[in-house]
């Protein structure tokens, strides 16, 4: 067992700061991160996520992790990769600029299926856009931003406190499924303080990562051999089994497989490992949508003013709901067919902090109305602003 | 008997090295005459050679040719994307020590797509060897020029002669900060490996460049003929200076009939290594 990982069990007390806490929402997906037994962090400096790397780097080296500033997003994404593939719990943080350079290695991250953590803090794009400014510009490039067909995850956090808990869920989610796993924040979440409780270290969530059920030399091991959940059991540099992992189409043993049928074989299993298992891994919040007839569909910062919308439309009587997306992807759609299904709802509203992203998802399944309520960047939908929506 | 319940049969009678090799991935890839070969065996032999379990060695490669290395040495080993293969590695040797991590990669992915990567994971001194097999060119996409073509030198996107300046890869791991420096060819087979198992004695940042032949696609384009030819220029130029102080000035010119091409262990000195 590496140093580093011997420390951090030695030292598990010190990596959860235990209690209630007036707190960044950069810096509680930060202590997230620790608390989950964060090993290894690389990362380059970008707003508005530098706050992540800054606490990080305060923090980690204390409690036997590593903290490295690379020389970009790229070889931070491979960083993190690599790290993992010895066996470290590891998360790089950025926003859209960087997130594009990273694509090319998230790519790898999914088709190695070496688990690692994304926090994305959105700012205003494309391209430099608004950096110190909201958005929520990289919904559909978390989803598909890398060449090609595979699954992930991406949680969106509304609150410091889900900046906190759904960076410990993000970790256990990327160990269970072999998968990179974003969090989406915003820039308004990640430069929010508010009340952020800590539960104690016994009471978090951990999920191990599935090993091999051999020791090694005894068999070969077989690194991409799936169980019955689609997730294969994995190996670590340094374990002994001799493993290889390449970003070619390969087989089930590691190596490369150039044809067509291994390469059909690989990228659904890659695509269903997340879509088979959709209803574990999908989270989401609803208020009121029983008798609903306009739902609004929600996520992020412009969730906590949609739920203000939605609670002064109901005490002027209009039956209006609201589902809050906690995970984007995978998108939540079973529930929001069954909402459709239950025959109630006439339409539905999509405020973002973009031109309609996530909105494409809802029309998808759809014919009813979706309307748009859109801020490009730099500010979000108010309350009174989906409210007239809602009136309208 | 199902693929998952073959059991690893010890063969009677073996190499020392057949063990360190992916036998069931052989026949390779690679073209005859091509150097690339030579370079995995120096490796294997290095680490049989070497005083720590294989268990403890790692292999990372990026792309093309070169890249493929990583699938042949049964070690873990890990194919990462083009030009990643340092950074991939530094997150291997930051977060376990106590492996022994070594990057088999070609000129282009280590020098042109990931030029930023070399000179950083050099400045850090991170604990890794680095093996850049040089053939000058672009070998896996045909034959195309790249940051190590000598000037004159032919290629599919240079068909009246390189152009630009190319590097002198000694001079830039040295002057980045690599601890250990050295320049061999696929001939020098028993000074290459003695070079890599000094690296990875070494604990910190060490650069071997070994030229190689690329028949298919450089040697063609450069009437350099046959993998044999290209061997023979190396016997007949190479002028082996161990600890040569004047690096700056050891550019290569595999055209130029007239210009000898030095080769030996030229750095040898030691740092504070990164993270260990």
């Amino acid at each position: 067992m590496p140093d580093a990982a011997k420390k951090t069990k030695v030292k598990a007390e010190a990596r959860v700061r235990t209690g209630v806490h007036f707190m960044l929402g950069d810096h509680a997906c930060a202590e997230g991160a620790l608390a989950a037994g964060l090993d290894f962090f690389g990362g380059y400096p970008i707003t508005p996520s530098t706050e992540i790397a800054e606490h990080i780097a305060v923090r980690l080296p204390d409690v036997g992790g590593r903290f490295v500033q690379m020389e970009d997003e790229l070889a931070s994404m491979a960083a993190i990769i690599g790290a993992s593939a010895a066996g470290a719990r590891t998360l790089t943080a950025t926003s859209g600029p960087g997130f594009s350079l990273m694509m090319e290695n998230i790519g790898l991250a999914a088709m190695m299926e070496l688990p690692c953590v994304v926090a994305n803090v959105q700012r205003a794009s494309p391209s430099t856009g608004l950096p110190t400014m909201v958005g929520q510009s990289d919904i559909l490039q978390a989803r598909w931003g890398s060449h090609g067909d595979y699954g992930i995850i991406a949680y969106c956090p509304d609150s410091p406190q889900e900046c906190f808990d759904l960076t410990v869920r993000a970790f256990n989610a990327a160990d269970q499924y072999r998968v990179p796993v974003f969090i989406m924040m915003d820039e308004v979440v990640g430069h929010m303080t508010e009340r952020v409780v800590i539960p104690p270290a016994d009471e978090l969530p951990v999920f191990e990562r599935k090993g091999p059920k051999f020791p090694p030399g005894e068999q070969i091991f077989y690194s991409y051999a799936p169980d019955e959940d689609l997730v294969p059991p994995i190996a670590h540099a340094g374990d002994g089994y001799k493993v290889h992992m390449t970003g070619l189409t390969h087989d089930e043993r590691g190596y490369p497989a150039l044809n067509a049928v291994a390469h059909d074989k690989l990228v659904n299993r890659l695509v269903d490992k997340i879509r088979l298992n959709a209803a574990d891994i999908e989270m989401y919040e609803e208020i009121d949508t029983d008798d609903a007839d306009t739902v609004v569909v929600s996520f992020g910062c412009t969730a906590r003013s949609a739920i203000q919308a939605v609670k002064e439309a109901r005490q002027e009587g209009i039956k209006c709901g609201m589902i809050r997306l906690i995970t984007i992807w995978p998108f939540p759609e079973t529930r929001i067919r069954e909402l459709i299904e239950a025959g109630n709802v006439k339409r539905f509203i999509v405020p973002e902090v973009n031109l309609g992203q996530l909105r494409r998802e809802v029309e998808r399944l759809t014919h009813l109305p979706v309307l748009r309520l859109n801020h490009a960047g730099g500010a979000m939908p108010t309350p009174n602003e989906i409210l007239e929506l809602i009136r309208s | 008997m199902s693929v998952t319940e073959q059991t690893i049969q010890p063969a009677a009678n073996i190499h020392p090295i057949d063990n360190l090799l992916r036998a069931d991935r052989l026949p390779h890839i690679l073209c005859p005459g091509c150097g690339i070969g030579t370079v995995i065996h120096g490796y294997a032999h290095a680490i049989h050679a070497s005083d720590l379990s294989e268990d403890q060695h790692v292999c990372v490669s990026g792309i093309g040719c070169s890249g493929r290395a990583a699938g042949y040495v049964n070690v873990d080993s890990y194919h990462a994307t083009h030009g990643r293969a340092l950074p991939f590695a530094l997150g291997i040797a930051v977060h376990n020590p106590d492996l022994n991590v070594t990057v088999i990669s070609g000129d282009g992915d280590l020098t042109a797509i990931g030029g930023n990567h070399l000179i950083h994971a050099a400045r850090r001194n991170v604990n890794m060897n680095v093996i850049c097999i040089n053939n000058f060119n672009y070998g896996m996409t045909g034959g195309q020029v790249g940051p190590t073509t000598p000037i004159g030198a032919k290629g599919s996107t240079a068909p009246k002669g390189a152009v630009e300046h190319p590097f002198n890869l000694p001079y830039l791991a040295q002057a980045t900060g690599a601890i250990f420096v050295a320049r061999w060819t696929v001939l020098h087979v028993r000074e290459f490996q003695d070079a890599v198992l000094r690296c990875m004695n070494k604990v910190g940042f060490c650069f071997i460049e070994v030229l190689a032949p690329c028949p298919t696609s450089f040697g063609r384009a450069n009437k350099i003929g046959d993998g044999l030819h290209e061997m023979e220029i190396y016997r007949q130029r190479c002028r082996v200076e161990n600890g040569a102080t004047n690096i700056h000035e050891l550019d290569i010119d595999l055209i130029d009939e007239n210009k000898s091409i030095t080769v030996g262990n030229f750095v040898d000195v030691d740092r504070k290594p990164f993270l260990v």
